[in-house]
């Protein structure tokens, strides 16, 4: 691998991996509201229409249900289309098409047609968008088997990990936190893939693990370095893919720190940490445990408005690490 | 232009229907022989039912035989075609055979879902069937999306979109033939408009009178055809199809038409009269019409007719003896098929 590593925003990184599947693949195609010469509502495909065409770069109608469907029935007569909702929240609209014909077309039809299918979903709050454009609805659609659905924490996996699904024969759904778009870090030059089902461990500890998701991953790396200065090791696993889940990497860290946080910015009920906490519960790791696994999520609430308020409701570093102290308190 | 239509009537008399124009004895005996197979398979799955040997439920499309069949006869077979939870008729007149369909119904590993979809999700992706769908509308975006493929990878293919009159009033009509006729791609709309959706009739559920009128909301040609005359229909059809290949875009075919049966199996047939009913049976009926077509411009006699009819009953009986005979699925591959098998 001679391939450069440069620092790269999480968009630019998103918008390398569409050029290079759209250079190496004739396939592959764009579909979105505003992803031509508006360069999408998060500048994401920025001037990939100039590069690659209209025909390939396709703005389409405020049409999410219609769109979402041209994406399936594209998707199974051969083409591999990337889908951009402009905010996951839209996802509200097509859930017909998704849930009801992409998850399940390749499983009613016995496995004759596969829908090699990626949509990407801006999500999360901090914009001061409000309430119909900060959802986090990953939970949604990881409900849903036939569904894969991912959440890069960092450039390097939004990357690779969008490489991975355009090369997936099933649907991959992409959850983008909006707030990660524009945070730096190191992306390889080229093509590259990471794996879709795989958590990865960002940081190594003993004292506790926090199993996060999309930006929680880089609010408990800030968490972890407070917790550090008191003497408090904690192991983070970035889960990466929310289905199917990498039982084996969240159920060794637990074995090894016996404590387990779950922090994500959906809302907390029925949420993922429901799911990555029952998932030890009912794993050999219980017999390990010297605490109680603990969530950290969304409140239960839309998200407001006003900024003070709309940090309020999702989980904060200072959260993470008080989270983390009250899990410990117990040893030390 | 004078002589040139009477050259052009005394080759094809104005009085002879467009079918009798366009196709040979041979493809109309298999017309037949399929509006046939359509309406004995369907006969045949509602005995079965009865019997308890199918399980679930199913939407019969007894009396639209003609509709199913006039669309198709002008596709190639790698054209393809999505459909509606009432599709037995337009799979078999896409070219399924019916004893993978029997075998579909009876749940059985030799059917066209290897047992995983049944009556609502019957395909045969071989012939370009990309399958009937559970959801209404659900099918008419997809199709749009098959034909975005056809213009992409510009292979000729046009692609046929089946919905009913319910399907109308749903938003996917509405965005995915806005987005069709925008771009102008190959696919041809067709509304089986049978009076009903479910209960509740056109009359009662449609701002318009024809649905065929919405097409000039979407700059498309809205074209109404009695969709119990295979003939009308097919030539309908026809242009509708030459126009899409010819990249002209979409087309809004209406296909009048009415369903013998209820809605599903749990219908009471409450919302229509018995007099409506045998009036569409007894004075309408697709195949009746067909029949008397066919010995009137001489393709068919009594007796052709006949060998015909004798040929589907032996179809149709092997057909649901090879479902009984067929495998039932292993319970322990109930995950098979949820994702793709990737190679070790």
């Amino acid at each position: 691998m001679n391939s450069a590593v440069r620092e790269l925003t999480y968009s630019q990184a998103i918008q390398e991996a569409m050029a290079i599947a759209l250079e190496s693949d004739p396939r592959v195609f764009l579909m979105g509201e505003d992803i031509g010469v508006y360069g999408g509502a998060f500048q994401v495909t920025g001037d990939l229409v100039e590069r690659f065409g209209s025909d390939r770069v396709i703005d389409m109608p405020i049409s999410e249900l219609g769109g979402a469907g041209l994406a399936v029935g594209a998707a199974m007569t051969g083409m591999r289309p990337i889908f951009e909702f402009q905010f996951s929240d839209f996802a509200t609209l097509a859930m017909e098409q998704i849930v009801n014909q992409a998850a399940k077309m390749r499983f009613m039809l016995g496995g004759e047609v596969s829908v090699p299918l990626v949509m990407r979903f801006p999500a999360g709050s901090g914009t001061g968008a409000a309430a119909q454009h900060s959802q986090s609805l990953e939970a949604w659609l990881a409900h849903v088997p036939g569904l894969k659905v991912i959440q890069p924490a960092t450039p390097h996996d939004a990357k690779g990990l969008l490489l991975a699904a355009v090369q997936d024969p099933d649907p991959v759904m992409i959850f983008e936190h909006k707030l990660l778009y524009k945070v730096k870090g190191p992306v390889p030059e080229g093509h590259y893939t990471v794996p879709i089902g795989k958590a990865e461990i960002r940081r190594m500890g003993r004292d506790a693990t926090i199993v996060a998701t999309s930006i929680m991953v880089q609010k408990s790396l800030k968490a972890a370095e407070i917790l550090q200065t008191e003497g408090i090791d904690v192991e983070i696993v970035d889960l990466r893919t929310i289905r199917p889940i990498d039982r084996e990497t969240v159920i060794n860290s637990v074995k090894k720190t016996t404590r387990l946080l779950c922090v994500y910015e959906a809302v907390k009920t029925l949420g993922i940490g429901a799911e990555i906490s029952a998932m030890v519960a009912e794993s050999e790791a219980f017999d390990y445990l010297d605490a109680p696994i603990m969530r950290l999520g969304g409140a239960d609430s839309p998200i407001p408005y006003n900024p003070e308020l709309e940090k309020s409701v999702v989980p904060q570093v200072p959260d993470i690490v008080a989270g983390i102290r009250n899990l410990v308190q117990g040893r030390r | 232009m004078k002589n040139e239509s009477k050259s052009k009537a005394k080759s094809e008399p104005a009085n002879v229907p467009f079918a009798f124009r366009a196709y040979s004895p041979e493809q109309l005996r298999d017309v037949l022989r399929k509006m046939y197979l359509i309406r004995r398979f369907e006969e045949g799955a509602e005995d079965s039912y009865t019997r308890g040997l199918i399980h679930g439920t199913m939407h019969l499309s007894i009396g639209q035989e003609a509709s199913a069949l006039g669309i198709c006869m002008p596709l190639k077979s790698d054209d393809q075609i999505t459909s509606t939870h009432r599709g037995h008729g337009h799979c078999i007149a896409k070219g399924a055979q019916v004893d993978r369909m029997f075998a579909e119904f009876f749940g059985k590993t030799t059917g066209y879902c290897k047992g995983r979809g049944g009556s609502m999700h019957i395909a045969d992706v071989s012939q370009g069937n990309l399958g009937a769908n559970g959801i209404v509308a659900g099918g008419i975006p997809i199709a749009v999306g098959a034909a975005l493929s056809a213009k992409m990878q510009k292979n000729g293919k046009v692609v046929i979109c089946f919905f009913g009159d319910g399907a109308n009033n749903e938003g996917a009509f509405h965005e995915s033939l806005n987005m069709a006729s925008i771009w102008k791609l190959p696919v041809v709309f067709v509304c089986e408009n049978n009076g009903y959706g479910m209960s509740t009739s056109t009359a009662r559920s449609t701002a318009v009178a024809n649905i065929a009128d919405r097409a000039a909301g979407y700059s498309m040609p809205g074209v109404i055809v009695d969709g119990n005359n295979f003939s009308a229909v097919a030539e309908a059809s026809s242009a509708a199809i030459e126009r899409a290949r010819r990249g002209e875009g979409p087309t809004l075919i209406e296909s009048k038409t009415y369903r013998h049966r209820g809605h599903s199996k749990s219908d009471r047939n409450r919302y229509r009269t018995k007099e409506e009913i045998d009036e569409w049976k007894e004075l309408r009926d697709p195949i009746a019409l067909f029949e008397s077509e066919l010995r009137q411009f001489g393709i068919l006699n009594d007796a052709g007719i006949e060998e015909v009819r004798a040929s589907v009953e032996k179809e149709i009986a092997d057909a649901i003896q090879f479902a009984k005979d067929s495998p039932m699925p292993n319970t322990g591959a109930a995950l098979d098929y949820v994702y793709t098998e990737l190679p070790q």
